[in-house]
């Protein structure tokens, strides 16, 4: 398929896209700029609810902006939107595709209406197809939830699209297909596509080249993952102890704690670095924890995670 | 053209995937066809009459066995006590009381005048009309007969009597079938056509995977003529179920033109797939387009003139069967097959139906635009 799109120019464009429901009385993405560069694996990390699907549904054509401008291979989502919808592949984050055929008339129908063919860009998508193969007479509502996810793929890519738009492909699959997932979109990076996916798990954050945390509808902080963990402004400990519910609520009685969450049994500090509660060391928690009864305290300095920076912006981003 | 193509060999693919349904499509004409003619008959017969004979003379003998001999009435109980035929009334197994007062022979002739007593059980309208009506005629009759019988004509000269004959045009026998079976083959192309292609368009809602086909170059009219044509190709599959029917199981030779039939038929289905349309772009789940059809459906089958006429509802309700397209093919189907009408005598009709066809149609479609 042939586009008049300026290769140099960024995979997608966001201006100020914003959108509300119910005539303003829901905001569902406020003030969202963001680009992803051709060839990008860029993620868009929030919580359900966070507006990322409607930004989804806004680049591919499906929804129309109440403010702002995009573009998706230099094309106008508003006004040249027949032309995006020719170049680019979406999976909704809802398996879509019709439960009543089989794997082979799916992917031959999506093929079809994209005026091509299965043959034609094979090599494309032969790494999943192949998988599929096995299952190809099987009616695509009897397969598992990997083997959709797959299936959803290849359909999504079986024109070549320039973007790939991905809402969410990995909520409710197996973590091995979860990583197999990931390990098909490096490839297809390869390609030159530009992929922009959507995913609530912070973990697979770290597979993109570019981050964007959204909460709320809107963007949060946009950078590479290893740039974000390294803007983290303060120094990180975990805290363990045997009863870690009584710890967190212990450490936030504290004069100087400044934050504090629960990851796991474990629990995620950061400590004043001004004023009167300044100057408490690793030493001055544990003695405080003991002094209420807390047994077996241990404290430790931890580089932070997506998932730190993400609860971190969260506050400032209330305050 | 090639995507159109490759939309309707997918649509046929899944009706003929989807074994109930079409199990549904080509046994439910034959089925409702079989049964509700059989069924539904307005005809009154069976009235049960209980006869208070007072008198015992051959004239009362003679005009109970006039009553019972119509063929209208089942004879429940002669007897001489009024409340024994009351009781009956009131257990619900009579719907008439003919008392015949004591003397009724001899007074008929010596006064030339007698009164007879009918109570009727009211609790079923139509019968209760009905049965009073034939036993008012049968009891006219008789006295006819009677006057007939005593007035010699060379004394008084010729009396005239006025004698009403009535000949029943195009169905002689007034064989309820023939009416019946066309107005059913019009509501059965009505609920294959409306139903399936609202049900259908709100699945693919449902599913998503209208969304999917929407991040596509498909144009939106090639996927509403992809939608619209199976259920086209359907509707006029049912109709051919139902004419062979009426041919081969109720004999009923159409009078006028099968084409012509077949011409209303597509223009119709055209029509009433509009509906469905409209009424997809308007309900997100298949409950919702499921209940608003069958809503719809109701009003237009009561009122298409099936069952009741429509000439005798009121004139508000007249108003309203004008913009029922139901209507119009249940009068098309019966002008058609039984009076052997002709394209000059239904254009109106075509013309109504070609109307409401692009109304609902460009409605659903403008519908669609704004949704996406």
């Amino acid at each position: 398929m042939k586009s008049t799109s300026n290769p140099t120019s960024n995979a997608v464009v966001l201006n100020g896209i914003g959108k509300t429901y119910e005539n303003g009385a829901v905001v569902a993405v406020h003030d969202v700029s963001f680009d992803v560069r051709p060839g990008e694996l860029f993620g868009l990390i929030g919580p359900d609810g966070a507006g990322k699907t409607s930004l989804f549904r806004i680049l591919t054509t499906l929804l129309l902006p109440d403010a702002g401008t995009a573009t998706v291979a230099g094309y106008d989502v508003v006004k040249d939107f027949r032309a995006i919808r020719g170049i680019v592949g979406y999976m909704p984050g809802k398996f879509s595709l019709y439960q009543d055929l089989s794997v082979e008339e799916n992917v031959n129908f999506f093929a079809t209406l994209f005026g091509t063919s299965v043959d034609e860009n094979y090599d494309l998508i032969r790494d999943i197809y192949v998988q599929l193969e096995p299952f190809k007479h099987r009616r695509a509502g009897k397969l598992s939830g990997g083997m959709k996810q797959k299936l959803a793929l290849c359909c999504a890519l079986i024109h070549k699209p320039h973007v790939l738009f991905l809402d969410e492909p990995t909520t409710g699959v197996d973590p091995v297909s979860r990583k197999e997932f990931w390990e098909m979109l490096q490839r297809l990076k390869e390609q030159g596509i530009a992929i922009l996916i959507s995913t609530p798990y912070m973990d697979e954050a770290m597979m993109c080249e570019r981050i964007a945390l959204i909460q709320g509808g809107s963007i949060m902080s946009i950078d590479t993952p290893e740039n974000i963990m390294q803007a983290f402004p303060a120094t990180l400990y975990a805290v363990r102890a045997t009863d870690a519910y009584h710890l967190r609520m212990d450490l936030l009685a504290e004069a100087f704690t400044e934050s504090c969450h629960a990851f796991g049994d474990e629990v995620h500090l950061t400590l004043h670095t001004e004023g009167i509660a300044k100057a408490a060391g690793m030493e001055d928690v544990v003695a405080a924890m003991r002094a209420r009864g807390h047994a077996d305290v241990e404290i430790r300095e931890i580089a932070p995670s997506i998932e730190d920076c993400f609860i971190r912006l969260m506050g400032q981003h209330h305050a | 053209m090639r995507t159109l193509l490759f939309l309707l060999r997918k649509e046929f693919r899944q009706i003929f995937r989807n074994v109930t349904i079409l199990r549904m499509i080509l046994l439910m004409p034959v089925m409702q066809l079989l049964i509700l003619p059989n069924a539904a008959n307005f005809e009154v017969k069976n009235i049960t009459v209980c006869i208070v004979d007072h008198d015992h003379s051959v004239g009362s003998q003679r005009l109970v066995t006039s009553i019972t001999a119509s063929g209208y009435f089942k004879l429940a109980l002669a007897t001489p006590s009024y409340r024994d035929a009351m009781q009956l009334i009131e257990a619900d197994k009579a719907d008439l009381i003919l008392e015949i007062p004591n003397g009724f022979d001899r007074n008929l002739v010596r006064d030339n005048k007698q009164t007879l007593f009918i109570a009727v059980n009211a609790i079923n309208g139509v019968k209760a009309n009905l049965g009073a009506a034939y036993l008012n005629t049968i009891i006219t009759q008789y006295n006819a007969q009677l006057r007939t019988q005593w007035i010699q004509p060379t004394r008084f000269g010729p009396v005239s009597q006025i004698e009403i004959s009535a000949l029943n045009k195009f169905n002689p026998y007034l064989n309820y079938k023939v009416y019946m079976v066309p107005g059913i083959m019009a509501f059965l192309v009505t609920m294959v056509a409306a139903y399936l292609s609202a049900l259908n368009i709100v699945k693919e809602k449902e599913s998503g995977t209208i969304e999917q086909i929407n991040v596509t170059p498909i144009r939106k009219y090639q996927f509403i003529l992809g939608k619209l044509i199976p259920f086209w190709v359907l509707g006029l599959v049912v109709f051919t179920i139902g004419l062979l029917v009426m041919r081969f199981v109720y004999g009923i030779v159409p009078e006028g033109s099968v084409f012509l039939l077949y011409g209303f038929a597509v223009v119709y289905i055209f029509s009433v797939l509009g509906m469905g349309l409209l009424v997809s772009t308007y309900a997100e789940t298949q409950q919702q387009a499921m209940f608003v059809a069958f809503f719809f459906i109701m009003i237009f089958i009561m009122l298409g003139g099936l069952f009741t006429s429509i000439d005798s509802m009121p004139a508000w309700a007249q108003v309203i069967t004008r913009f029922n397209p139901v209507r119009y093919f249940i009068e098309v189907m019966r002008m058609v097959v039984i009076r052997g009408s002709t394209f000059d005598d239904i254009k109106m009709h075509f013309l109504a139906v070609i109307g409401m066809g692009i109304v609902l149609n460009g409605w659903a479609v403008l519908n669609y635009r704004k949704t996406s």
